[in-house]
């Protein structure tokens, strides 16, 4: 099967119904994408499928190919992204930091779509577990962002 | 007398230069610094040392080998500052990594752990120490290369100046000559006020890898040539796999090397993590009597277990005492009882663990993983090998959140599976436990009991007896008897208020469950208990929660300033019920702990939704005595706070028949950005001795919440979590 993954058409050779998560951590070795719960709980595994956010430990990779899949490496390649990234260093956001991926990539793809967002869009999108409570700090990272 | 002279005057203390350093052209300070005697404490002829590592390299950097563990917290950055601060060197110029396990690390005496929010207040001397011995070395350096008297030098960030000629050398270019001078033994350290670094937020480390998806973790490890493993677990320790009955199907899915019956569990060994998991999924195990230490009964239930524990009777083991409890209950006209519970809770971390092992040509083992304590772990995969502890190496990595999830427990750890698994296949293994394998080995925070009696009085309580009922994480990993296992009782023992006539005891009751340590430990649940009964006396006693706590801490001045401070964090003191803007009726509730040699204190609001409670802001104060890095104190506090509305609102691990109902966040939910709080925190520095941070921040939450819950509904909760509870 062949597989978009941040610009690159990658064949690989899986089970079909393979967790994209696995295909990504280990047939692409990017382990930025990480697991933690493997039931779309908490979103650790969070890439963006064609921009949208995705928990990939419950997407069969069958059903993305043909589809750009983003992962945590790359997201500095866009402007949102350098400057969600920005956001997270200047807030300093990160403690554990492994849940930190999939929050820099819901919030990237929350902004470019939403440049603007209220506290309710902020709300809907912003739906990962972070055990380390990181909350607050996440909030104000993007509002700041949003702020420009 | 010349810097040179007042070196050389004093004895050097030993300086190891390991072999594993030499030849950098670097300055490498392994120091064994002098262990300085507690004040009232005889020092030992020989005592222990106190010893850490530095490097400084030739392009001016440094790296730092911390003896903590970085698992979000900021050690490594608090490290790098501590030691920079007295160094003269930017943070930022620091790289930290994790010391390996042996003798020179063992800071806190001889040992080390990272744990019991003490990393920074026993190492602050040391480091700072460190930070001294070097700069006076570059120093000494500078001298010898022009000549001058150290004495004429002086430094600044990454260089030491000459201010009579202007003349400059940077670290990096002093290094190697530094390298060869004798380690100070007693290097001037700064006057505080002079401090450039340290009480300044200055910026963690580890953030923008952390960010940008580059940070490795033990999930991470990559070793050539390895297989994958996952595992599932006997549903009870006790039990053993006796045969897979679809093992020939099994052993032919795609990817798989081999399947594995282990010590209570059965193992499948495969090309890729994915497709063990897939195997394992598919495994039709049964499962026979097999042998444990803690074997788990078949009817174990949680609820059953906190019935044992409320009707327990056993010898009541005396913890504190003042005046006469007894005396003062017997004589008493009104009474009141009460009886507190709080459940097991998992770490719920959200890196599961994992652990790789690989057995070398040479006899010797390398195993990455997370750790709390790496010597300990050391220990235990050498038994676990059978081979010499100076035979394995420990490469720990990067926590993916640990809240005393990575200790050494001996049914919780993957790594001796991982280890059998290597040794099984003759291929390095990396084993991943799923998050369902996590939830049924975790060693979750014992549920816990307690049972209060008071006499409530016009000017605050006239007596509280307390009977802690169960087991800590202490006696059971580390022996302490009844009576001396501060993580059974903390929390309701070593409170602060001046009741006349206190007794606080402990039943021991042994918990069937593999307990373990949770972040903040004991107090996790004894300072809701005990803040809870506080407000229970206060009401019957018809005075004000926040009033009565002021009275019992009159004379005390760093508790009535941290308590003050509290309230006025949250605009003043305002119990409620009130109406808010929004139209929301709310109410607040207050509430103190004394944890990890800090103070803190706590005010909640909440309100009702839809039958559950809504915690709207949390305000409050932590008084560690002294700090290092602000913006990481307040980082510490409100994830501490998160956790604490998190168990207070949420968690609770049932068990029902020997095993727990919930295997992943689906049944076991933890906090999420909706119910977060907005959370206020004011940091005092009393100055009183270094205390924790990464705890504290936790046990005065639970009942500032439980207490504002009773102040907007009148029903007094003593049974966490408040989900199980209808406030209809």
């Amino acid at each position: 099967m062949q597989l978009n993954v941040n610009g690159a058409t990658h064949e690989v050779d899986v089970e079909p119904d393979t967790p994209l998560l696995w295909v990504i951590r280990e047939e692409l070795g990017l382990t930025g994408t990480k697991y933690g719960c493997g039931i779309a709980a908490c979103g650790a595994c969070t890439v963006l499928v064609d921009g949208q956010p995705t928990r990939s430990c419950v997407t069969p990779a069958d059903t993305v190919e043909g589809q750009r899949i983003t992962t945590i490496e790359t997201v500095e390649e866009t402007e949102t992204g350098r400057r969600v990234v920005a956001a997270w260093v200047e807030h300093q956001v990160p403690q554990c930091g492994y849940c930190q991926s999939g929050q820099v990539l819901a919030a990237t793809a929350l902004l470019r779509d939403v440049p603007a967002p209220t506290d309710a869009d902020i709300d809907d999108a912003m739906t990962n577990l972070c055990r380390c409570g990181t909350y607050n700090k996440i909030r104000d990272a993007v509002r700041s962002v949003a702020e420009g | 007398m010349t810097f040179l002279d007042r070196i050389a005057s004093r004895t050097p203390v030993n300086v190891s230069r390991r072999g594993f350093l030499a030849g950098t052209g670097a300055l490498v300070l392994a120091a064994t610094l002098p262990l300085r005697p507690a004040r009232g404490q005889q020092a030992a002829e020989g005592g222990p040392a106190v010893q850490a590592f530095l490097e400084l390299r030739p392009d001016g950097t440094a790296l730092l080998k911390s003896p903590f563990h970085e698992g979000g917290q900021g050690i490594y950055t608090t490290m790098a500052q501590i030691v920079g601060e007295e160094l003269d060197l930017a943070p930022d110029s620091f790289t930290v990594e994790i010391a390996p396990p042996g003798g020179p690390f063992g800071v806190m005496g001889g040992f080390r752990l990272t744990g019991g929010s003490a990393s920074t207040r026993t190492s602050y001397d040391l480091m700072r120490r460190l930070g001294a011995s070097a700069r006076a070395m570059l120093i000494e350096a500078a001298a010898t290369r022009w000549d001058v008297e150290a004495a004429t030098l002086v430094t600044e960030p990454g260089a030491v100046l000459h201010p009579d000629s202007g003349r400059r050398l940077a670290y990096g270019e002093l290094a190697a000559d530094a390298m060869d001078l004798p380690v100070p033994a007693e290097a001037p350290l700064k006057d505080p006020s002079n401090f450039r670094w340290i009480r300044t937020p200055v910026a963690r480390l580890d953030v923008r890898d952390k960010s940008t998806g580059q940070t490795k973790y033990a999930i991470d490890v990559e070793v050539e040539g390895m297989l994958l493993a996952a595992v599932r677990h006997a549903p009870r320790l006790g039990l053993a796999p006796t045969e897979v009955t679809n093992r020939a199907a099994i052993e032919a899915m795609r990817g798989v090397h081999s399947v594995h019956l282990l010590d209570g569990a059965v193992a499948v060994v495969a090309d890729r993590f994915w497709q063990a998991r897939r195997a394992i999924d598919e495994a039709q195990i049964e499962w026979g009597p097999g042998t444990s230490k803690w074997p788990m009964p078949e009817d174990f239930s949680s609820a059953g277990f906190r019935d044992t524990l409320a009707s327990a009777t056993g010898e009541v083991v005396q913890i504190e005492a003042t005046g006469d409890a007894a005396a003062a209950l017997e004589a008493a006209g009104t009474v009141i009882e009460a009886t507190y519970d709080a459940p097991f809770v998992v770490h719920g971390q959200l890196e599961p663990p994992s652990a790789t092992a690989r057995f070398n040509e040479d006899g010797t083992l390398d195993v990455w993983l997370p750790n709390q304590a790496p010597e300990q772990f050391m220990t235990a995969a050498a038994a676990a090998a059978g081979i010499e502890p100076q035979n394995v190496r420990i490469h720990g990595q990067m926590l993916g959140g640990f809240f005393g999830r990575h200790f050494l427990y001996e049914t919780a750890n993957p790594f001796p599976q991982a280890i059998a698994l290597a040794r099984a296949v003759g291929r390095p293994v990396k084993l991943i436990w799923t998050r369902e394998e996590d939830f049924l080995r975790d060693a979750p925070r014992p549920l816990g009991l307690a049972r209060f009696r008071g006499v409530p009085g016009p000017d605050g309580p006239v007596a509280l007896t307390a009977e802690v009922v169960g087991e800590g994480p202490t006696g059971r990993w580390y022996g302490a008897p009844p009576g001396r296992d501060a993580s059974a009782t903390e929390g309701i023992s070593g409170k602060a208020y001046a009741i006349p006539n206190s007794h606080i005891g402990q039943v021991y009751v042994p918990n069937p469950a593999v307990i373990g340590y949770w972040r903040s430990v004991g107090h996790s649940m004894h300072d809701f208990m005990y803040e809870c009964f506080l407000d229970e006396l206060a009401a019957a006693g018809g005075q004000d929660p926040y009033e009565m706590r002021r009275g019992l801490l009159a004379g005390n001045d760093r508790l009535t300033a941290l308590l003050e401070a509290t309230v006025e964090l949250s605009g003043g003191w305002r119990p409620g019920p009130y109406e808010a803007e929004d139209g929301s009726r709310r109410a607040r509730g207050i509430a103190m702990a004394s944890p990890f040699g800090s103070e803190a204190a706590a005010i909640a609001e909440v309100s009702l939704e839809d039958g559950e409670v809504r915690v709207h802001t949390v305000w409050t104060a932590l008084d560690p005595g002294q700090i290092v890095n602000p913006a990481i104190v307040e980082a510490q506090v409100q994830s501490a706070v998160a956790l604490g509305v998190s168990q207070t609102l949420l968690e609770e691990l049932v068990y029902e028949n020997g095993e727990p109902t919930a295997r992943n966040f689906g049944m076991y939910p933890i906090l999420g950005p909706d119910r977060m709080p907005a959370v206020r925190v004011a940091i005092l520095e009393s100055g009183a001795p270094m205390g924790g941070v990464g705890e504290p921040g936790l046990p005065a939450v639970g009942p500032a919440i439980v207490n504002a819950v009773a102040a907007l509904t009148g029903q007094r909760i003593r049974s966490l979590p408040l989900s199980r509870h209808d406030f209809g």
